[in-house]
């Protein structure tokens, strides 16, 4: 068990009713996490995604959570204001059974890491792209354990879907070549 | 590596199915930057002036701008160009919205579509995957509708569908290309793509567009957003709201209509109604949009919000923008409600907000007057309003007196007959314009109104102000943060321009700096159509943040292409001097110039000689209009010269007729 801390919590607070539905967060976070740093984009790779139905009058940013192996079981449908969601529309978790949150070309999930940087930006590239105030950036302090399996955790989640995708022979012929290289 | 364009383009045969990628040519790129500029260099070299709108080696290309998908705020334009039926010169409408950074993540430039499907057929393409599916089943579905359909078809949310309703299937000559938020409605390149048999463009795309140098190219887009926040906060003074600030004209935005009601004409064009905007008026009309206005939305990429979901009770919902708020409502002499609910009919069925109000209001004058009979429209309702949706519906159905209507006002005038060519008033080349009747010469406007080849004011003008600033002390405010003139002689017109005495309109701004004006206009609109970029940002409204000293940057950091204004300039002289050549080519000349007769009352005839004359000379044109052997030579379109003395175009001196019929005329 870790020791308790101190930390700060970054949340994005998001008000879909300031939302115009532009997906300038999309474009700006894709190329954020490019590599080299903005030397490409594409919306397809970002870590918040626009439920966009325009003639719903639908409109919902979903930031990427955790990546989770199985598909859920039920699937609900939600009515709010006399509009029907569908199913899965608020959902973080990159799983199985779509290809939101995923890299087109690998299949690794994806998930928003509050961009992440050294040195702290001043806030999240998406909260500074959205000039309607529908992404607000906030912070908060709480007391927290450490949890050092964490990192642990997110490596393995990352090779789980490189398995289930390729096959884990093929991931383990990889790792092979690639710590050969390296040594 | 190709950077901001991908380098490929589609090749679609519609006749033969058959479908083709096709890596373009950088070094076009190059000199025709991309979107609307590498668009004409394509309708120069393979659509002679021989091939008319219906014919099937017409071309309809579907554009995206060269720096689409990048990051640049705002960039998102489809440019569509073809062969006008209503013209018969080019065409070269846009569109705003999501669909152009879509086709450039599918890894694609351009789709060129020749060849016509003997069934209605519908594109998909998804990334690699590019196929030609049936729609039969979309026949006679609207615009939206149909997006609604293919999209569940598809199973994806995220495919951007552009499509036409029941006009462009029928071929009505001012027939739109709809895609939810925005359209390309000028011209009639709906109907071409009808008569392509081609219902909609589904497309979806997941691939990554590069830029060359990251760093630079994210400061410079930054440097954008914070102009745009600072122009947002700091509107201009002097001006009125709809011109103080960035976008399109914020239609969706404002209430206060008095400004257009009381100075835009109502019906055909004809009655200027000066005390109509009242107290109670507008407190109706604030209640209708208020409640029919769920949203305000945007492009792709832009936080402006020009567009407005429209959600009427007892019909579709359907998204708005800019001036076809009014455009209904004026010409049937009604009330924004009506507006509204008929506009909804409108974009379903995929017309042109400017020119088809202005075709029904034509028809209902021509029947006040006895031209048209009640034997020519069978059963019409006796309020105006019922009439309005009545011809609407025989309009896109092309039935009876529609089929006639469909044409323009133009050509229904001309096959009317009976002295209907005085009732089709309001045309420039064929081309129902803003219901705009002034009293004295504006030089400025005068320029754009003859030689613009969109055929559409607001295509052309911006930047510089409308009207001249009544205080010294406005202009020297104004001009103190004035960055985007590209030399500071600009701030100076503006300066001394006074609304009284010697330097007023029409004499001041004084010819050659009417040209000077006008020139800088029109080129930024022109670079904006081969960028892709929303002329909300740029070329129309007054200090915008994209300019002639930025978007040299943008294109050099962006596409890796070395850019300076001065070859940026040339390049996009080159290419609007390719758009005058293929119209050239297509028999327009000097008469095809000119404002509608009634559009000033007070007109100067030598003052608008010398204008054209002078302005003709500025750009390298003839007196004709025809670019001369020379000034082609200069921009390297040799070959533009080389194909005009083979016709025999610049030796004749301009004596080829304008095309003399519509492009219906050959119907099957
Ligand atoms: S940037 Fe803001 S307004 Fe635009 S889609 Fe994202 S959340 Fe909505
Ligand atoms: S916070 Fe950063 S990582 Fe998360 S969605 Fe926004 S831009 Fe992407
Ligand atoms: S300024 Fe308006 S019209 Fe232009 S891209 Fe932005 S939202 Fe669209």
């Amino acid at each position: 068990m870790g020791e308790k801390k101190k930390k700060i919590i970054k949340t994005i607070r998001v008000d879909v009713d300031k939302c115009n539905g532009c997906r300038a967060c999309e474009v700006i976070c894709s190329a954020f996490h490019a590599e080299p740093k903005y030397s490409s984009n594409n919306p397809a790779r970002s870590r918040v995604r626009v439920i966009r139905h325009p003639l719903r009058d639908i409109y919902v940013p979903v930031y990427a959570g955790e990546y989770t192996p199985a598909e859920c079981m039920g699937r609900d449908r939600y009515t709010i204001d006399g509009k029907e969601y569908e199913e899965c529309a608020f959902c973080r978790a990159a799983c199985p059974s779509r290809d939101v949150f995923k890299e087109p070309d690998s299949g690794l999930p994806l998930k928003c890491d509050m961009c992440e940087s050294d040195p702290d930006l001043e806030s999240p590239m998406c909260v500074q792209w959205c000039l309607n105030d529908a992404l607000v950036y906030e912070t908060r302090e709480e007391e927290l354990e450490e949890d050092p399996a964490a990192r642990q955790q997110e490596v393995e989640v990352g090779l789980e879907a490189l398995a289930n995708k390729y096959g884990l022979q093929k991931v383990m012929d990889a790792v092979a070549r690639m710590s050969k290289k390296d040594g | 590596m190709r950077y901001a364009e991908t380098g490929f383009n589609l090749e679609i045969d519609l006749s033969r199915g058959n479908i083709e990628r096709v890596e373009n040519d950088p070094a076009e790129t190059e000199l025709y930057l991309g979107g609307l500029g590498t668009n004409a260099k394509i309708m120069w070299d393979r659509v002679p002036p021989e091939i008319d709108a219906f014919s099937p080696d017409n071309l309809l290309i579907f554009s995206a701008g060269l720096l689409c998908g990048t990051p640049a705020v705002g960039c998102n334009r489809t440019i569509v160009t073809t062969i006008s039926p209503q013209t018969g010169l080019l065409a070269f409408s846009m569109m705003g919205g999501f669909w152009a950074p879509e086709l450039k993540y599918a890894g694609y430039d351009k789709v060129i579509l020749r060849g016509k499907s003997p069934d209605p057929v519908y594109l998909y393409i998804h990334n690699d995957k590019v196929e030609i599916r049936d729609a039969s089943h979309l026949r006679g579905k609207g615009s939206n509708e149909t997006a609604d359909i293919l999209r569940r078809e598809v199973k994806d949310s995220n495919a951007q569908v552009a499509a036409i309703g029941m006009a462009g299937e029928n071929r009505v000559f001012f027939a739109s290309i709809e895609q939810g938020r925005s359209s390309a409605s000028r011209a009639g390149i709906g109907a071409v793509m009808g008569d392509k048999g081609l219902k909609a463009i589904v497309v979806r795309g997941t691939r990554d567009i590069n830029v060359a140098r990251p760093a630079e190219y994210m400061q410079l887009c930054n440097e954008v957003l914070q102009y745009i926040k600072k122009r947002e906060d700091n509107p201009i003074p002097g001006v009125m709201p709809i011109l103080a600030g960035l976008g399109s004209p914020q239609e969706m935005k404002i209430h206060d209509e008095k400004w257009h009601t009381e100075n835009f004409m109502w019906g055909n064009s004809r009655v200027r109604r000066k005390d109509f905007w009242t107290e109670d008026i507008a407190k109706e009309w604030t209640r209708t949009l208020e409640t029919a206005r769920t949203r305000l939305i945007s492009c792709y990429n832009c936080p402006m919000k020009c567009g407005g979901t429209i959600s009427i009770p007892g019909l579709p919902t359907y998204l708005m923008k800019c001036f076809s708020k009014l455009t209904y409502t004026m010409a049937a002499f009604s009330n924004l409600d009506f507006g509204l609910k008929i506009a909804q009919r409108a974009t379903e069925y995929g017309v042109d907000g400017f020119s088809a109000p202005q075709v029904m209001a034509f028809a209902l004058e021509l029947y006040e007057n006895g031209i048209l009979t009640d034997g020519d429209m069978p059963e019409l309702p006796s309020d105006n309003e019922g009439r309005f949706y009545y011809l609407l519906d025989k309009i896109v159905r092309r039935e009876g007196i529609g089929d006639v209507l469909a044409n323009g006002t133009y050509w229904a005038a001309k096959e009317i007959g009976k002295g209907a060519e005085e009732y089709a008033h309001n045309n420039i080349k064929k081309i129902e314009q803003l219901p705009l009747k002034l009293s004295m010469l504006n030089p400025i406007y005068f320029l754009m109104y003859c030689t613009g080849e969109k055929i559409n004011i607001t295509q052309i003008e911006g930047q510089f102000p409308q009207m001249p600033f009544p205080a010294r002390e406005q202009r020297e405010e104004f001009v103190k943060d004035w960055i985007q003139v590209p030399d500071d002689r600009f701030k100076q017109y503006l300066l001394d321009w006074e609304p009284r005495g010697e330097n007023s309109m029409p004499f001041y701004p004084t010819v050659p700096m009417c040209c000077d004006i006008v020139d800088w206009q029109e080129k930024m609109h022109y670079i904006d159509d081969a960028l892709g970029m929303c002329a909300g940002l740029s070329s129309f409204p007054l200090k915008p943040p994209y300019h002639i000293h930025n978007y040299p940057k943008f294109i050099s950091s962006g596409a890796g292409i070395d850019m300076d204004e001065a070859k940026l300039s040339r390049a996009a002289k080159r290419y609007r001097t390719l758009v005058r050549a293929i119209n050239i080519r297509r028999g327009m000349r000097r008469e095809d110039e000119r404002p509608p007769e009634n559009h000033w009352k007070k007109r100067f005839p030598e003052l608008e000689k010398e204008l054209l004359d002078t302005y003709y000379r500025f750009k390298g044109w003839n007196e004709q209009g025809i670019p001369t052997r020379e000034s082609l030579e200069e921009l390297s379109l040799d070959y533009v010269g080389e194909d005009f003395e083979k016709r025999g175009v610049l030796a004749g001196n301009g004596d080829s007729p304008a095309p003399g019929a519509p492009a219906g005329e050959a119907k099957e």
